[in-house]
């Protein structure tokens, strides 16, 4: 009876949570510790890395992978490895926190819009329709020319909300309509029937049901947001040469000698699908793990 | 009377398929299906066997997951793969083995040899195929009919399964359809080619009761008159017993008990069936004190005990019972039973207990302030027109509803559905605004109360869902749910609240320990506790019960019943409870509102409305009820009640009812008629009962305001 379900939950519940974690999604587990790695890469770059990321070496110019050069070095002779290491600094903190910043906002306005319903939800949802009628590139751009550059931790915050903000109307629309059926959902009435705050019943009851919806996209706008930002680089309002970022070393000048070079097409492009694949991987596992239903 | 009399006597003296005794038609025999699932193999069919001969209505009843639907799928051989797989049995259907057929010859049987129904009408037909081709397709896929020949058959079987203008309705689509109207088109489907063997999954389970009346008494008519066999899967007895011939009762992966109706119910030989048959309220005996339950929750098919299924929860338990029964052969041929001790269950179980409620009965004082009165309460909803420019639709929910409940009972509002009753509910508790109309609780105005005052009366008043599945939020734990309005409201602090959890969990039957859980650990009767508790956390004095048990299994229904009598006993609780299973408003209700399109028909006290209704609606209602006994079922007259609910959206002129009114006249169409105390205390909206009854009784009561 009862009792036959209760030994499933209660050894788990005394594990502490990263452990569970790792032995309930090991392929999470793994996509985590790359991500980890590539963080600390980045962080304690300046140690590990062989060569200066923006030390030009004209000796080298466009050099095939070798013990010296291990992906090669870029048509001003620059270390394609060190640029990657480097490069994972820009990568991991515009792609991650823009997409962050970007789904949050989104999410939070797409469940207020579906909960208030009515003419709120007409006029929030009339103003996204007006955003998503803005080509992605164009509405970061504009965004970039009107608040210029402002850097924080040598991380330029204003990109940063650049790329977030065409993220924003995708999510609201998506998270809306989930939120949706959340709203009609006998938990929510119960909720309100309580005299719970409209504040509380969105946070607390609401987002946390559409979390599933939230983490695919999360994950999947990781990867939109370091090509946005590559894009950005490239027309020169995005981080800008000699600089390394994965997007730049892509877009730059490498289509000039992709042929001869392929190096410096394939390295950079390894990096960001590696990135890509870990997130979602890891938001993947997220989800599952975060569902209670799943729990064993 | 009718003619069943002669036409379908009991199976003993003369089935109607006794000439065919020996061959039967399908013979299902020690089928083994099994389910792979993440946590290990469910055992989900263990050992069945049964048998149907043509022209036979055979019921298969059981609970949520005993296997019945999964049996009746392995016949169609529809389980979903690769999950389900028939590990052993055989399914002879005319002598042959459909389980060694290849896919194609199993194509050519389904649709073709055996039809199947399904639960859901809403969604069992496809939303964008006319009726028409929906009902011509089987017809030009297994018949090989032309166009013309198929819509001249689907014409006929539209008017087999009663439905008229047969022409025009062809071209309509599903949602053209009622609930009622759909299940007629797929029983349609179903007839196309003329099958030998219907299965029916839960074929009325959807429907109202007036509507459910209309379609098994159309059931089987059809089957006595094509000479179909029916298999019927259900979870009511109630409507088992009007129309099977022969019962087999499921549980927990086996047949526990099998035989005639007449026999199951008459004179059941297992305690499951025995707990089954006095777990639900009965309209046809007097109303007990409290219900009868089978206590404790189906063991888990991953891992059955190796006892008999039912020892844990059997009352009558001996040591022998560790030993796990076959069917045993009893007293009656083809009634057998799988309990050591069935011989002398008929003495051990003894007579239902039938306390008369009398003297428990509340002294319901008309002076005392009422816990709620409702006055004039309306609620339309504008709902946009078809069309470019079609402008607003009203839907008329709730129509100058008025009502009163004493503190410390229980009002039952019953209808169909989409009659209001939840409506009124979601008013009472400020989630849908009204209309119009006053709504006073404990003497102070609810409708127009506004941020600090409602939300100090939302303290005061709480809500228990229907569906316990839905009603708990998902991301939290049973102790979170319950604790949170407790904190939100600033009643107790974090170490108090987990105290309260834990008492209120032992308050409604479950352990502290599960205050850990989330609720999809629970089962559906745990879960309905927790919204129980969850309700009680603020110590409400009014709780509005919205069909709180009507998604249980009957026999955990029985269980919440007890539970919630027994809470407004000592917690001295008034519920508003909102049902629309007339037997289970009776036995919890003191006073009882019928309500039909929005407008209350009839209100009386519970006693009075049972025994002497007034109104023809509460009467129809009645009617139409099921009982679990065959014998009586059998004696009862034909259900008077035809024709549709009308929609909401236009309703009919004057009293809403009298479109499908036996008794309506000329002047029903005329105007609305006013509830008028027709006797001391109970009010009824119908000019016939006024006349009828001013011919009868004198009658002097002023009408009430």
């Amino acid at each position: 009876m009862a009792a036959t379900t209760t030994g499933s939950t209660l050894p788990s519940r005394e594990r502490s949570a990263l452990l569970r974690f790792v032995v309930e999604q090991p392929l999470g587990a793994a996509a985590f510790v790359v991500i980890l790695v590539m963080a600390l890469a980045a962080a304690f770059a300046d140690w590990i890395v062989p060569y200066d990321p923006e030390a030009i070496d004209f000796s080298a110019m466009l050099a095939a992978p070798s013990p010296a050069h291990p992906f090669g070095t870029d048509a001003f002779g620059r270390d394609i490895l060190t640029r990657i290491i480097y490069g994972a600094r820009t990568a991991l903190s515009i792609g991650l926190l823009s997409s962050l910043l970007g789904c949050a906002a989104g999410a939070v306005i797409g469940v207020a819009s579906a909960y208030f319903g009515g003419r709120t939800d007409l006029v929030v949802q009339r103003f996204v329709d007006i955003l998503l009628s803005f080509p992605i590139i164009v509405l970061a751009l504009v965004v970039v020319a009107m608040l210029g550059r402002r850097l924080v931790l040598g991380i330029d915050v204003n990109l940063i909300v650049a790329i977030a903000i065409p993220i924003v109307p995708k999510v609201a629309r998506v998270i809306r309509s989930a939120a949706l059926s959340i709203r009609e959902m006998p938990y929510i009435d119960a909720a309100r029937a309580a005299g719970y705050s409209h504040a509380r019943i969105i946070f607390r009851h609401m987002c946390p049901n559409v979390v599933a919806p939230f983490l695919i996209m999360l994950t999947a706008f990781i990867a939109q947001a370091i090509l946005l930002e590559a894009s950005l680089s490239f027309l020169g309002l995005g981080v800008s040469e000699p600089k390394p970022a994965w997007g730049l070393m892509l877009a730059g000048n490498a289509s000039d000698f992709y042929r001869e070079a392929p190096w410096m097409v394939i390295f950079p492009g390894l990096a960001i699908s590696l990135a890509v694949f870990a997130f979602n991987l890891l938001g993947d596992s997220l989800r599952d793990w975060l569902d209670p239903k799943f729990r064993t | 009377m009718r003619q069943a009399g002669t036409a379908q006597p009991t199976p003993r003296s003369g089935d109607p398929a006794a000439h065919s005794d020996d061959r039967f038609l399908l013979e299902v025999q020690d089928l083994h299906v099994h389910f792979e699932t993440s946590r290990g193999v469910v055992r989900a069919v263990e050992g069945i066997s049964y048998a149907i001969r043509a022209g036979e209505i055979v019921a298969l009843v059981g609970e949520s997951g005993c296997g019945k639907s999964v049996s009746a799928l392995s016949i169609m051989r529809l389980l979903s793969k690769p999950a389900g797989r028939i590990v052993g049995g055989r399914i002879l259907f005319e002598g042959r083995d459909l389980l060694g057929l290849s896919d194609e010859e199993m194509r050519a049987i389904r649709g073709r040899e055996i039809a199947m129904i399904f639960q859901e009408p809403m969604t069992s037909l496809n939303p964008v195929m006319s009726i028409g081709r929906q009902l011509m397709e089987p017809l030009q896929i297994h018949l090989g009919m032309s166009g013309e020949e198929a819509r001249e058959r689907a014409k006929e079987l539209l008017g087999l399964v009663g439905i008229t203008d047969a022409e025009r309705r062809l071209d309509q689509y599903p949602h053209q359809f009622s609930g009622g109207m759909r299940q007629r088109v797929m029983i349609a489907i179903g007839l196309a080619c003329n099958p030998k063997l219907i299965i029916a999954d839960e074929p009325t389970t959807a429907l109202d009761v007036t509507i459910q009346a209309q379609i098994l008494e159309l059931m089987r008519d059809l089957s006595r008159r094509l000479n179909i066999a029916l298999l019927v899967i259900t979870h009511n007895l109630g409507i088992v017993a009007r129309y099977a011939h022969r019962v087999n009762v499921m549980y927990a992966a086996r047949i526990v008990e099998e035989g005639t109706a007449e026999e199951i119910f008459g004179a059941p030989r297992h305690p499951y069936t025995i707990g089954l048959l006095r777990s639900v309220p009965r309209l046809d005996r007097p109303r007990s004190e409290k219900l009868e339950t089978i206590e404790g929750l189906p063991p888990n098919l991953l891992d059955p005990p190796k006892t008999c299924r039912f020892a844990p929860r059997c009352p009558y338990r001996i040591a022998n019972c560790d030993i796990d029964p076959s069917l045993f052969d009893t007293e009656h041929p083809e009634h057998r039973s799988a309990c050591h001790r069935w011989r002398e269950l008929a003495s051990l179980a003894g007579a239902p207990r039938t306390v008369p409620a009398e003297a428990a009965e509340r002294a319901l004082a008309d002076e005392t302030l009422p816990a709620l009165a409702v006055e004039g309460l309306t609620k339309h909803f504008e709902v946009s027109a078809k069309g470019f420019a079609g402008g607003k639709a009203v839907v008329r929910a709730v129509e100058d509803v008025s009502f009163s409940i004493a503190p410390g009972t229980t009002l039952g509002l019953v209808g169909e559905s989409g009659c209001g009753k939840t409506t009124v509910g979601r008013l009472i508790l400020r989630l849908e605004e009204a209309t119009s109309g006053r709504i006073a609780f404990e003497g102070r105005d609810l409708a127009g109360a506004s941020g600090a005052e409602l939300k100090r009366l939302r303290t005061r008043i709480q809500v228990i869902f229907q569906d316990p599945f839905s009603s708990l939020n998902p991301r939290m734990t049973v102790g979170q749910i319950i604790a949170e309005p407790m904190r939100v409201h600033g009643i107790a602090d974090k170490r108090r609240a987990g105290e309260r959890v834990a008492e209120l969990l032992t308050q409604v039957g479950l352990y502290p320990y599960m205050a850990e859980r989330y609720p999809h650990q629970l089962s559906g009767g745990q879960r309905q506790r927790v919204g129980i508790a969850r309700a009680l956390a603020m110590n409400p004095s009014f709780i509005v019960c919205d069909e709180p048990v009507s998604a249980l299994d009957v026999s955990i229904q029985g269980q919440i019943i007890n539970l919630l009598e027994e809470l407004q006993e000592r917690l001295g609780l008034t519920y508003l409870f909102i049902a629309h299973d007339l037997a289970v408003v009776r036995h919890i209700s003191h006073r009882v509102v019928v309500m039909y399109l929005g407008r209350v028909m009839e209100i009386a006290d519970r006693e009075e409305l049972y025994a002497k209704p007034l109104h023809p609606y509460t009467r129809a209602l009645l009617d139409a009820a099921p009982v679990p006994d065959p014998v009586i079922e059998r004696t009862r007259a034909p259900r008077a009640l035809k024709g549709e609910l009308p929609s909401p959206l236009n309703p009919p002129q004057g009293c809403v009812f009298h479109t499908r009114c036996p008794l309506a006249i000329d002047a029903c169409r005329a105007g609305v008629p006013a509830l008028e105390e027709l006797r001391p205390n109970h009010f009824v909206a119908c000019i016939r009962a006024k006349e009828s009854l001013g011919r009868n009784e004198a009658c002097s009561g002023p009408a009430p305001s």
